[in-house]
């Protein structure tokens, strides 16, 4: 992504170097350079036109489309920024955006804190079995959405494992059906992608810690200083890179969710998990309003680019 | 130095957190080997292990269809993304050319464009071919979108082929493709695997695609049958149980199996959601 680009600046590799720079008024190496340029050009065609075709196309076409008021069926008309307008003031709008701000509490902080800890204790002790631990860690990663929707709508169910635990150590009276409370239902699917994401934060930690040379280590043991003086004096600011990609990463999957909104609530009860990308889904689909669908997905997508750059800024800035 | 103490708090710590991790799968796994009209409360083991009920759910939720419908489109995805993704990576990490330089910065901006705000206008635009409600329309949108990582993945590997193999296969009178298959790619075969392994993962996993351009019963993908058999049968838990295992296990088989290459894949280019 972004960051990565960061890293490596150095885009166009030379061939041969400084040692065979080819001078521009010779004409045989002009055209043998041209010739290679078309190979290149040649290699790369395909994977481009497929990008264009029906990835940046059809995002480009949303940003047409957005200026329409449009069924899907018959002609559109021009609105200009009208569907804007309309899907700004809309209030299940702002309510579907305020509901992406308690997911991305949920989705960054959570996973972020459990992670570091984890990736600290990884580089303090040897432990042995680690590749066990890493793993079963990292698992609900892997795991369709979908069968992560139906994994959780039994535990939370009314008669399910986490009210059957509650009851049993006599805390009954905090038993409900989780996903069909109004309070309860959001954070219940704030926790689902926090359990999903400890383990990419685990594992991103893990290997930037791995990156911080030890001598840095042992310059804080030598002054004497404990465990807490390494993670705050060495290991925090070793790991800034790792903190923004950790963050993006979390952030833009809070503001994209969809999967398991879709499966487990359908933006319910009442419109109490609403996300932009089920109103999307929604004023497209259902409603058959393309027009202002094709709205949110651009104010979707400035917000993902926007959250990128920032925090892409932010880490490389004192670097 | 670590103390006792620390030992101690360290197994402990991570086993928590193991079982936090474990526990929903695990507990789902356990519901599934119930009789299907057992009424399961809590978690725990079943008191008569009933394998049964996974040839069950197999036939009421027709998962033979959604798994053979799966197979296809990841196979596809999975083919297409990787030769187009190593033809591009080859490109930009051995050549020189003009506009390299943004051409590639447009393709990683596809890393960055979340798919949500792509697929309603993909829709009608796709319609307009005729092309919804295909497997094409399924297959050439994830490629579109896979190429992007694939590529800047695979460039990174090709940046670290040394420049003097290349050179002498060029000497030789090697063509550059030639030089590809016969030089280049070979010592990239962990490379290749981690992506086709990442790419597996995204493809048997996607959901919102599927859910807007397919309506025929027959091409719905495992994930998207399984929401709507869930839908359907909203009080058949172990049901739901069971058909969910079978959708999850090869993702998790190839992950177990592969799991070095899917976490380094993941800790260095972890950059798709």
């Amino acid at each position: 992504m972004v960051q990565a680009v960061e890293r490596a600046p150095d885009v166009s590799p030379s061939i041969g170097g400084t040692r065979r720079a080819p001078v521009a008024s010779d004409p045989a190496a002009r055209r043998r350079r041209r010739r290679k340029s078309l190979v290149a050009y040649l290699y790369i065609a395909p994977a481009m036109a497929m990008f264009l075709l029906f990835a940046l196309g059809p995002f480009l076409h949303a940003f047409w489309l957005s200026f329409f008021d449009w069924d899907g069926i018959t002609v559109g008309t021009w609105t200009g920024l009208g569907n804007y307008q309309k899907v700004l003031t809309d209030p299940l709008t702002r309510q579907a955006f305020g509901h992406s701000v308690v997911l991305i509490l949920f989705f960054s902080s959570i996973p972020v804190v459990i992670g570091l800890m984890i990736a600290a204790v990884f580089t303090t002790v040897k432990v042995r079995g680690s590749t066990v631990f890493r793993v079963a860690i990292f698992l609900p990663q892997v795991v369709s959405s979908v069968v992560v929707g139906v994994i959780w709508n039994w535990i939370y169910a009314d008669n399910g494992p986490l009210n059957e635990f509650l009851r049993a150590v006599g805390l009954g009276a905090l038993a409900k059906p989780w996903l069909g409370d109004f309070t309860w239902a959001l954070p219940a699917l704030g926790m689902i992608g926090a359990w999903m994401l400890i383990g990419l934060c685990m594992v991103l930690f893990v290997a930037g810690v791995q990156q911080i040379p030890s001598a840095l280590y042992d310059a804080v043991r030598v002054d004497g200083g404990g465990r807490l003086r390494e993670m705050t004096t060495v290991t925090l600011p070793g790991l800034r890179y790792e903190f923004g990609v950790v963050l993006t990463l979390t952030i833009v999957g809070a503001l994209r969710t969809f999967d398991l909104v879709f499966v487990m609530t359908r933006g319910g009860p009442g419109t109490e998990t609403v996300v932009p990308g089920l109103m999307l889904y929604n004023r497209a689909f259902v409603d058959g309003r393309v027009g202002q669908s094709c709205a949110i997905a651009v104010i979707l997508a400035v917000l993902v680019f926007g959250v990128t750059f920032a925090i892409d800024r932010l880490v490389s800035r004192e670097g | 130095m670590t103390s006792r103490a620390e030992r101690v708090f360290a197994y402990c710590f991570l086993t928590f957190f193991a079982i936090i991790a474990l526990f929903p799968i695990v507990g789902v796994v356990l519901l599934a080997l119930n009789p299907r009209d057992a009424q399961i409360s809590g978690f725990g083991l079943p008191e008569q292990v009933h394998p049964h009920t996974f040839v069950e759910a197999w036939q009421v939720a027709h998962l033979s269809a959604y798994l053979r419908s799966s197979a296809i489109v990841s196979a596809c995805v999975v083919i297409g993304s990787t030769i187009l993704s190593i033809l591009a990576g080859y490109a930009f990490g051995t050549m020189t050319f003009r506009g390299q330089s943004w051409l590639f910065y447009l393709l990683l901006s596809g890393m960055i464009l979340p798919f949500e705000a792509v697929v309603v206008p993909l829709y009608y635009d796709l319609r307009q071919f005729g092309l919804t409600n295909t497997y094409a329309s399924m297959v050439l949108p994830q490629i579109a979108i896979n190429v992007c990582f694939g590529t800047f993945w695979m460039r990174a590997y090709f940046r670290s082929v040394p420049r003097s193999m290349l050179e002498a296969a060029e000497v030789d009178g090697a063509s550059s493709l030639r030089t590809l298959l016969r030089v280049a790619l070979p010592p990239g075969k962990p490379a290749v695997l981690t992506l086709t392994v990442l790419l597996f993962m995204w493809s048997w996993n996607e959901f919102l695609l599927p859910l807007v351009m397919v309506t025929d019963e027959s091409k719905r993908t495992a994930p998207l049958g399984l929401a709507f058999f869930a839908g359907q049968h909203t009080t058949d838990r172990v049901g739901q149980a069971a058909a969910a295992v079978i959708v999850a296990a090869p993702v998790i088989i190839m992950f177990i199996v592969f799991q070095r290459s899917f976490i380094r894949g993941m800790a260095s280019g972890a950059v798709k959601e």
